[in-house]
C-alpha cells in the first residue's frame, strides 16, 4: 500500500458563486489499486479529483492524507496541457522544478521517451503532436517524478482505440509498480478494464462506492443500474 | 515627390560615402535606444507577467494604470524629466541633463508602459493555458514566473519590439531633455526636426530613411538571431 494512504474526507464542501458544486462527501480511499471516478458530466468527477489533488479550494470539510507531499501527487488533466518546448524539455521540466542533476534528469527523460514511443520526437515542438502523443507525453510527465498518487481525470477522451489501448497499458503497468490511480471517466469499458473500485458520483455527491466487480454485478440504486446499462442519468 | 527623390538620393549617398556625422548620429540612436529598450525590458516584462499571475487587492487599478501610462505624450514626459535634471530639480546635483543619460532615462519612462502592458496581455494568455499544470506540479511563484518569461519569449519579443519602434522613432522628450547638442546629444529624429526647420527637406528625408532602414534592419536583426519562424523546434 502507497504510504500516503488512507486519504479521508470529511463533509468535503466546494461551492462557487454560491452555487455547490461537489458535497458535502465523505470518502475513504484505503486500498492499492486503480479506483476509478464514474458518472455522467457535472455530476463533480473533475472536482473531486482537484479537490484531493489539492489545486480546488475546499468550503469546507477535511481532506487528510497519511503522509502530506504535495510533490509526490501528480495530474493528468482530462485536455493535456504541453509546455511550449520539445518533447524532451516537456519531460524535463518536473526534474528541474526539482533540481534533480542533469545526469539523472537525462536518463529518466530517455527511459520515459522510450516507454511511450517518443523517441524519435523528442526534439519536436510538443504543440505539433497528435492528441493522442499529447496525452502520453503529460502521463509521462506526470510519472517521471514517480508519484505515490496519479490522478488523471478522463485521459482518454477524444482519443482513438489504439491510442486508448497504448494509455491504459502505461496506466495497468503504473498502477503494478505500486503507484496509487484514481482517474476519472464516464467510459464504462475503460473502467471494467482498469477499476479495482468504483466511485460512482452523482449531483457533486458520492452515490455509491465499493470493489469494482461488486459493484458492477450488483448495483445498489437505479441511478448507477442505469448508467451501468449506457441509459442517461441526470 | 521631387523632394523624396532627391530624398532617396542623398540617403544612398550618405550611406555609401560613410558619411561620419550620419555613422556618428545613427550610432547615438541606436545606443540611446537599445540601452533605453534593455533597461525598460528588464523592467517591463517581469511586471508584466507578475500582473498575470498574482492576484492582488489593487492589480486591476494597476493593469489600468500601466494601459493609460502608454498614452502619456512624450513631450510631457520630457518636460517632467526636464525639470526633474535641472540644476534646481531633485536630480540636479547628478548633472545629466543635456546628456544621452538624460535621453535613455526619458524614453524608458515612455517606453516601459508600453512593453509591460503588450507583455501583460501576452503573459495572461499563457498563464490561462499552464495555470493548471503549474499549480499541480506545485511550483513557487518564482518558477511560474521564469517557466512565463522563457516559454513566452517569442511574444515578449513582439513587446519588446513595440518598444524599440516607439524608443527609435521618438523626438518631442529627447529635444527638451537632450537639447540637441551637435556631437553630443544629437541623434537621427533630432537631426530631421532640425534640418526641416533649416528647410533642407533632401537632408531631412535622407535621414529618415536611415532611420527607416536601422529599425527594420534591427527588427529583422532580432527575428533571425531569436529563430522566431522556426515552429518546429522551441
Amino acid at each position: 500500500m502507497s504510504a500516503k494512504f488512507p486519504l479521508e474526507l470529511d463533509q468535503v464542501l466546494v461551492q462557487r458563486k454560491g452555487k455547490v458544486l461537489l458535497g458535502p462527501l465523505d470518502l475513504s480511499l484505503k486500498k492499492n489499486g486503480v479506483t476509478i471516478i464514474l458518472g455522467p458530466n457535472g455530476s463533480g468527477k473533475t472536482t473531486l479529483l482537484r479537490a484531493m489533488h489539492g489545486i480546488e479550494r475546499i468550503n469546507g470539510g477535511r481532506i487528510t492524507w497519511a503522509q502530506e507531499d504535495p510533490a509526490k501527487h501528480a495530474f493528468v488533466f482530462q485536455s493535456p496541457v504541453v509546455l511550449r518546448r520539445t518533447v524532451a524539455q516537456n519531460l524535463a521540466f518536473p526534474l528541474q522544478l526539482l533540481n534533480v542533476p542533469r545526469a539523472e534528469t537525462e536518463a529518466a527523460v530517455a527511459h520515459w521517451l522510450t516507454r511511450i514511443g517518443l523517441s524519435g520526437k523528442s526534439e519536436t515542438a510538443a504543440t505539433r503532436l497528435s492528441g493522442g502523443e499529447r496525452q502520453k507525453l503529460a502521463i509521462a510527465r506526470a510519472l517521471i517524478r514517480k508519484p505515490d498518487v496519479l490522478f488523471l481525470d478522463e485521459p482518454c477522451a477524444n482519443l482513438d482505440g489504439y491510442a486508448t489501448r497504448e494509455i491504459e497499458t502505461i496506466l495497468g503497468e503504473t498502477a503494478e509498480a505500486g503507484t496509487r490511480l484514481v482517474m476519472a471517466t464516464h467510459d464504462m469499458g475503460q473502467a471494467r478494464r482498469l477499476a479495482d473500485d468504483i466511485v460512482f458520483m452523482l449531483n457533486g455527491k458520492v452515490h455509491e462506492t465499493g470493489a469494482a466487480e461488486a459493484v458492477i454485478a450488483r448495483p445498489q440504486t437505479e441511478e448507477l443500474s442505469a448508467f451501468l446499462k449506457g441509459d442517461i442519468v441526470v | 515627390m521631387i523632394d523624396i527623390l532627391d530624398g532617396l538620393k542623398a540617403a544612398f549617398w550618405l550611406v555609401i560615402s560613410f558619411d561620419a556625422e550620419l555613422w556618428e548620429i545613427s550610432l547615438r540612436s541606436l545606443r540611446v535606444t537599445l540601452s533605453a529598450l534593455i533597461i525598460a525590458s528588464l523592467i517591463a516584462i517581469p511586471l508584466g507577467t507578475y500582473l498575470a499571475v498574482q492576484r492582488f487587492r489593487y492589480r486591476r487599478f494597476a493593469i489600468s494604470l500601466i494601459n493609460a501610462l502608454m498614452g502619456l505624450p512624450p513631450v510631457v514626459i520630457g518636460l517632467l524629466v526636464y525639470i526633474a535634471l535641472s540644476r534646481s530639480g531633485p536630480f540636479g546635483v547628478l548633472n545629466l541633463l543635456f546628456t544621452p543619460t538624460a535621453m535613455i532615462i526619458a524614453q524608458v519612462i515612455i517606453i516601459t508602459p508600453v512593453i509591460a502592458s503588450i507583455a501583460h496581455q501576452a503573459m495572461r494568455e499563457l498563464w490561462a493555458e499552464y495555470h493548471d499544470l503549474l499549480i499541480s506540479l506545485n511550483t513557487t511563484k518564482w518558477q511560474r514566473i521564469v517557466t512565463l518569461i522563457r516559454d513566452g519569449r517569442r511574444n515578449l519579443l513582439t513587446a519588446a519590439l513595440a518598444g524599440f519602434g516607439r524608443a527609435i522613432g521618438e523626438v518631442g522628450a529627447i529635444m527638451i531633455v537632450g537639447g540637441n547638442i551637435d556631437h553630443v546629444t544629437r541623434v537621427l529624429t533630432t537631426a530631421i526636426a532640425l534640418e526641416t526647420g533649416k528647410g533642407d527637406f533632401a537632408l531631412a528625408l535622407a535621414l529618415g530613411f536611415v532611420l527607416i532602414g536601422i529599425a527594420i534592419v534591427v527588427n529583422l536583426a532580432i527575428h533571425t538571431l531569436s529563430r522566431t519562424e522556426r515552429e518546429g523546434r522551441w
